[in-house]
């Protein structure tokens, strides 16, 4: 890792100005470094022989980076044109010699050569140029230190405001403040202790007096509310001596201060700013080009006024607008300044735009970069995947490829996929000769290609069924975001996954998308493979709980199968050879078997497991004893498996059999359990309808009384208030505490109305188990349809807006009823008034726009705590360290607790010490 | 007659004591780091001044915590 040995004279190394030059500590090092990329694999070696990569590699390091700041002196050395007029071209189309684009900058049209250097198009990096200033210019990026170094030292002789005998000190303190706060704080800190040392107004070394300076943003400095003009500062700049920068974290020989006012701006080469020929046949320039121009046609206009002689006011106005081309120039972002902007009013993307945020060089190029070997597509659902494969389309498995290494024991094989060559499936898109040349097949290359093979070739054939694929979904806040699969080629254009995976993925398949990579050597296959294959993701480092588990349809299924016992043999058989069992010797040899004995042929023979309960509201008689999963050697001898066994993140099933018979095993399981959940309902059907939610007569009248009477009941409450005899709350007005007490008045009836409508709903209707199974829908949903919708709200209080006193004109104004303020007594089923209805899309809407507005500040907040926590690691003493081995936490979590090797973070002493099985 | 507030007294403020030089030494050669390391907690922390602190002690903290019932932490007295 490259270590920054020493302060770094400044930040924004990356404008030209300013720009970063590396230098090798132990001289020969980027030489090193980049030979080594560029080299290709065989110069000087026959092709036969197959050359090792490790050969290559120069054993050199970078110990350490400094950025520093180029001198005028070097900015005039490195230039390769002295740039003197804003012309780009002459009438012929030709760029003018000295104007922004002279060809001695580099080449940007194909088939020219460049003057300086003599290469080609591509060849030819591009070289600098310079523009002698008029007068100098503040660099807005220094300005913040500028106003540092002007206020710490002498306005007469220059040295810093700290007297000899307290250098020393004052420079193991600011050492010491820089190593734990960073060089910012270090030059901050040179101003407090002046102020502490009482120095501020007279120099301990010439006695001098020292006035007052200000800042007035972004780039005029006073004195006395006197302007200094950038000459002056330069002056003043210069005076400091050499020994007092280092006190500021300055490296003399890298940065000497008054090479932040620029006297020489260097122009970037044209490679860097390439203008685009339009259809037309018009040039457009780019945007460094137009504020370039802008700066040499304003340095241009003042040459020529101080060479006239020309009053101080014009010179300084037009002073005034080049130090504004110039900042902009560097930065169009300035807070005080107004933006420089294209004729079309778009404000221009200058240098810092160029880096920063985003869609800048950093984050979006450097960080960001894209990947060969990937496909993407809209997933769909294919329950008949195993949980570790994903389908890939023909369309893909063609395009994508696996290098395979020709040798004598494989060539016949490979020699297969180069006779099918590109169009025919299974074939192979490319061969590799050992000198590293890429040779594509095409219908009239295959046949060449299959002679030429031999041991030492590499063949890149097309995907096949067993592949391995890292597959992805974003945003991928979780290590489970991405896993690996086995690739099964299939027809049609979608990617296939088991919808058991769509959890960790957080997938759904209303429009997803989803990434697709191919590991291209044997070690990122094997990393993959071993690191993140599916079944080695199954327990969540969260929470210590299986993140696949069984969803929807499947839960549903399963939950209808353990509940009945009347299951013919012939559909039991079906069932699980529909499964994938073969072996059916463990289920009772009976005309009638439950589903119960069913689920029990898929569990391993020793099994052991005692399980939560279910809710076991409503439930009565013999199913009551239905409520808690036991199973003994195997058998399911009670409960019925429901979401809080089956589910993914609930329930300790899944999670003790990972634990006692390995992720290879739970996965099989979970997959064929999966498979068992929906081939019931494929066998038994599974259809809601909106008779499900038909409540008896007696029942329907129920509702209706609850309700009339919590009408009267609010009527009371209001007849109270208006007579001032409401008892108030503490801390509440009376209006609030009205409020109060009809909200709880009406929550208490819907409430009662749920209960109602879920006692008398048939239990054993599609409606009821989907609610009851934990599979989708919740007695609530189901009260909303059969009895009533209750009350809508909008943050946390009955709907009051909408005209003075009343939410809708068709109600009188101080109307506190119900049906005034949004409480929908109506079901879903027999229809909401008109009123109900608007009620529901008022808070309908509000929760849309709730949830739209939060997903985006939420997804900051974790890519803000992502990059704070990035590199925090556990160490082997058990402490949680940052990357300078600072101790965050003593023990990780408090406790030490890996969670993904728990059980819902917790650990089961009792079956660790074997304590009666640990089950209980 | 005002009494002062004390603020380790409150419920809410975890336990705070000082680290004798031998248990700092222990405690630093048992995670094999210097104070450099270490948590850090401000000089005149309120939470602390009743202690004594001078720059470079270490403080212990006892707190209640969710996931162990009761966990200890370090921090190294700085004066910034």
């Amino acid at each position: 890792m490259a270590e920054q040995e020493q302060p770094t004279p400044i930040e924004e190394a990356a404008e030209p100005a300013s720009s970063e030059v590396i230098i090798p500590e132990g001289s020969e090092v980027p030489e090193d470094v980049l030979e080594e990329s560029e080299v290709p694999p065989s110069t000087d070696k026959s092709p036969k022989v197959r050359i090792d990569p490790e050969e290559q590699i120069a054993g050199k390091s970078v110990r350490s980076i400094i950025f520093s700041v180029f001198s005028p002196k070097t900015i005039k050395q490195m230039s390769s044109a002295k740039i003197v007029t804003p012309e780009l071209y002459d009438k012929e189309g030709y760029p003018v010699d000295g104007g922004l684009m002279d060809i001695r900058l580099g080449v940007i049209d194909p088939g020219l050569k460049c003057k300086t250097c003599g290469s080609k198009l591509k060849e030819c990096s591009g070289h600098f140029g310079y523009i002698e200033l008029a007068r100098p210019i503040i660099h807005i990026k220094f300005v913040p230190l500028i106003m540092t170094l002007l206020k710490c030292s002498c306005q007469g002789c220059g040295r810093v405001l700290i007297p000899k005998n307290k250098v020393d000190t004052a420079k193991k303190e600011l050492g010491r403040i820089e190593e734990e706060l960073g060089i910012e704080e270090r030059r901050r800190s040179v101003k407090d202790i002046i102020t502490n040392l009482k120095t501020i107004n007279k120099c301990p070394w010439c006695k001098s007096k020292q006035s007052k300076i200000a800042l007035e943003k972004p780039t005029t400095f006073l004195e006395n509310e006197k302007r200094i003009s950038p000459i002056e500062i330069r002056a003043r700049l210069e005076k400091i001596p050499d020994e007092d920068l280092e006190l500021f974290g300055l490296r003399p020989q890298n940065f000497r201060p008054e090479w932040s006012i620029l006297t020489i701006l260097p122009i970037p080469p044209v490679t860097m700013r390439p203008s685009i020929t339009l259809e037309s046949g018009e040039r457009s320039e780019d945007d460094l080009t137009h504020k370039l121009g802008d700066i040499v046609r304003i340095n241009q206009r003042l040459f020529e006024n101080i060479n006239a002689g020309a009053p101080e006011i014009i010179i300084e106005d037009l002073w005034d607008l080049l130090q504004y081309h110039v900042t902009t120039y560097f930065d169009n972002e300035v807070a005080q300044l107004p933006p420089a902007r294209h004729r079309s009013g778009q404000p221009l993307k200058t240098l810092s735009e160029r880096i920063k945020s985003k869609e800048g060089r950093i984050r979006h190029n450097l960080a960001g970069k894209r990947t060969n070997f990937s496909a993407r597509t809209v997933i769909s659902p294919d329950p008949m995947l195993g949980i570790n494969e994903v389908g890939v389309p023909f369309e893909i498995a063609m395009k994508l490829t696996v290098p395979e290494r020709v040798n004598e024991w494989n060539i016949a094989y490979l020699k297969n996929f180069v006779k099918n060559g590109p169009k025919k499936y299974p074939g192979a898109n490319y061969i590799v000769r050992p000198d590293g040349k890429k040779k594509k097949l095409t219908e009239e290359t295959i046949e060449a290609s299959v002679e030429e093979l031999q041991p030492g070739y590499v063949v890149e054939r097309q995907l096949m069924d067993g592949d391995i694929a890292v597959f992805n979904r974003q945003p991928s806040l979780h290590r489970m975001s991405m896993m690996c699969h086995r690739i099964r080629v299939l027809p049609f254009k979608t990617l296939r996954l088991n919808p058991a995976v769509c959890n960790p993925y957080n997938a759904d398949f209303d429009g997803d998308e989803m990434n697709l990579h191919i590991p291209q050597t044997e070690e990122a296959r094997a990393e993959a493979e071993i690191l993140m294959e599916v079944q080695t993701q199954l327990i969540s480092p969260r929470y210590g709980l299986s993140v696949i588990g069984c969803v929807q349809d499947s839960i549903s299924g399963l939950y209808t199968l353990t509940k009945r016992s009347d299951i013919d043999r012939k559909l039991a058989l079906d069932l699980l050879a529909a499964t994938g069992i073969e072996d059916f010797s463990r289920l009772p040899k009976r005309e009638k078997v439950s589903g119960k004995e069913i689920v029990s042929v898929l569990l391993p023979e020793d099994f052991m497991f005692f399980g939560e309960k279910r809710s076991d509201l409503g439930v009565e008689g013999k199913e009551k004893e239905d409520i808690t999963v036991i199973i003994k050697d195997g058998k399911l001898l009670s409960g019925v498996l429901d979401r809080n066994n089956l589910g993914e993140g609930s329930g300790l099933l899944l999670r003790t059999i990972h634990k006692k018979y390995g992720k290879e095993f739970s996965l099989d399981l979970l997959g064929k359990l999966f498979r068992l959940g929906i081939e019931v309902l494929l066998r038994l059907g599974f259809s809601v309808i909106i008779s499900d939610t038909d409540l008896p007569e007696k029942a329907r009248q129920e509702i209706k009384e609850t309700l009339t009477q919590a009408d009267r009941e609010v009527e009371e409450l209001i007849s109270l208030y208006h007579n001032n005899k409401l008892d108030t709350f503490p801390g509440r007005t009376l209006r609030e505490t009205l409020e109060l007490k009809i909200l709880e008045v009406l929550n208490r009836a819907r409430n009662k109305t749920g209960e109602i409508a879920a006692t008398h709903a048939d239990r054993d209707s599609p409606t009821m188990v989907m609610a009851d199974s934990g599979a989708r829908g919740n007695l609530l949903n189901l009260a909303q349809m059969a009895a009533c919708v209750g009350q809508q709200a909008m943050r946390g209080k009955r709907i009051d807006k909408g005209y003075r006193g009343r939410t809708i004109s068709a109600f009188k104004r101080e109307d506190f009823s119900p049906h005034a303020r949004g409480f929908i007594s109506n079901g879903f089923k027999s229809g909401l008034t008109p009123f109900e209805f608007f009620f529901g899309a008022m808070t309908g809407r509000d929760s849309l726009m709730d949830t739209a507005l939060r997903t985006p500040k939420s997804g900051y907040l974790y890519r803000r705590l992502a990059n704070a926590m990035q590199d925090l690691k556990v160490e082997y003493d058990h402490t949680v360290r940052d990357a300078g081995k600072r101790i965050i936490q003593f023990s990780y979590g408090e406790d030490g607790v890996d969670v993904a090797k728990s059980e819902n973070g917790v650990i089961n002493v009792q079956r660790l010490f074997g304590v009666h099985g640990g089950q209980d | 007659m005002k009494k002062k507030f004390e603020i380790s007294e409150h419920r809410l403020v975890p336990k705070h004591t000082k680290l004798s030089d031998k248990e700092k030494e222990e405690l630093l050669a048992a995670y094999q780091i210097t104070n450099k390391e270490l948590p850090k907690i401000k000089k005149n922390d309120p939470a602390i001044s009743s202690l004594e602190v001078k720059e470079g002690d270490v403080i212990k903290i006892v707190r209640p915590s969710l996931t162990s019932g009761e966990s200890t932490f370090y921090r190294g007295v700085v004066n910034v």
